[in-house]
């Protein structure tokens, strides 16, 4: 009984884990099609890491309403974008358009790795030299000898002691 | 100066958190916020509308209403707890003749708002009922409390999104208004 009801507040659970929650009807299924990319690819002006798709915030909710309104009326995607945009800023597209404003959030991140990249590789390759030319001059190894070898006479009188 | 180097984690905490510190008090009173959207409204007109007005149902108001005087238009609901806190500050606003408001009662019943401003007094000229957020879709709101601050020909000249205080309004406000009734004066 018991693990029918962790069953039971489990799939409950899950059940509100839901994007949308709104079904809203279309003449068409193109329509449908667009609303479904449209959702995806505008930003909640809100929550402003999500899309409309995902956002259950009031403003995303009204944004749907009017997506949907929008479409059924007939508008082209250049008009819809364009109301948006009028209203809440370029901000409001997902997926930011390539322009002047924008060429910094598009290219930085690739760049930045390439960076990233070429910094390690000169790190390993300053690792590897050091590492070869680590080695003792004969001074040092003569005097490297004579530390072992009185190390090597006191142990052997500390063995021969019978204490 | 090798002894020194041991002081540098404890000066990097130090300034980090002078840092952090000036960073969060910023946020608290509203001058600095990270979130905010630039509003697309700025410099365009107030957008065209025709709702009732809060007061009196049968009266209608339009963008007309909203030209001729310097104003700022704040979009208040009985359901936002910020919209309670800047209240206060909105009547001071008032009292002192600062500036015209305008109010748009944003998703709200009609009942519960026009108790709230028996209840708390009322800052405002009057105020358009947006029942179901049409106007501020248009004027690109994303929630309560808003101000925007409009010019005399009504062009919507700044936007700002949160509770209005003494700080936000000597700070932000105050220099745009001396600026439009210059404006206004040499027109």
């Amino acid at each position: 009984m018991k693990q029918f009801l962790l069953a039971v507040v489990i799939t409950a659970h899950a059940l509100l884990a839901q994007a949308v929650i709104e079904t809203y009807q279309f003449d068409d299924d193109v329509k449908r099609e667009r609303y479904q990319q449209f959702i995806q690819d505008l930003r909640c002006p809100k929550c402003q890491n999500q899309n409309l798709s995902g956002s259950n915030s009031p403003i995303a909710e009204d944004l749907r309403r009017e997506l949907h309104r929008l479409l059924q009326e007939g508008k082209s995607d250049t008009e819809i974008t364009q109301y948006m945009v009028a209203r809440y800023g370029e901000f409001v597209l997902y997926r930011p358009p390539l322009n002047r404003d924008t060429v910094w959030l598009w290219f930085a991140p690739p760049v930045l790795l390439l960076i990233g990249a070429v910094v390690i590789l000169m790190l390993l390759r300053r690792k590897n030299r050091t590492q070869v030319t680590a080695q003792l001059s004969a001074e040092q190894q003569q005097r490297l000898s004579q530390l072992l070898e009185e190390d090597d006479r006191l142990s052997a009188r500390d063995k021969g002691d019978n204490k | 100066m090798g002894r020194l180097k041991l002081f540098l984690p404890l000066a990097l905490v130090v300034i980090l958190g002078v840092l952090f510190y000036s960073v969060v008090t910023r946020i608290g009173s509203g001058e600095y916020q990270p979130e905010a959207l630039p509003s697309a409204l700025v410099n365009h007109l107030f957008p065209s509308f025709t709702l009732p007005q809060l007061e009196d149902s049968q009266q209608q108001i339009t963008e007309q209403s909203l030209q001729g005087e310097i104003a700022i238009v704040n979009v208040w609901a009985t359901w936002c707890p910020s919209c309670h806190a800047e209240h206060g500050y909105l009547n001071s606003l008032a009292q002192a003749g600062v500036i015209k408001i305008v109010g748009i009662n944003y998703k709200d019943t009609s009942g519960a708002a026009q108790h709230w401003l028996q209840e708390k007094g009322n800052p405002y000229v009057f105020n358009i009922f947006d029942q179901y957020g049409q106007l501020g879709l248009d004027l690109g709101v994303t929630g309560a409390p808003e101000t925007f601050l409009i010019d005399h020909r009504g062009f919507v000249r700044l936007r700002y999104q949160g509770p209005l205080n003494e700080k936000i309004w000597q700070q932000k406000f105050r220099p745009v208004v001396e600026q439009l009734r210059a404006e206004q004066q040499s027109s």
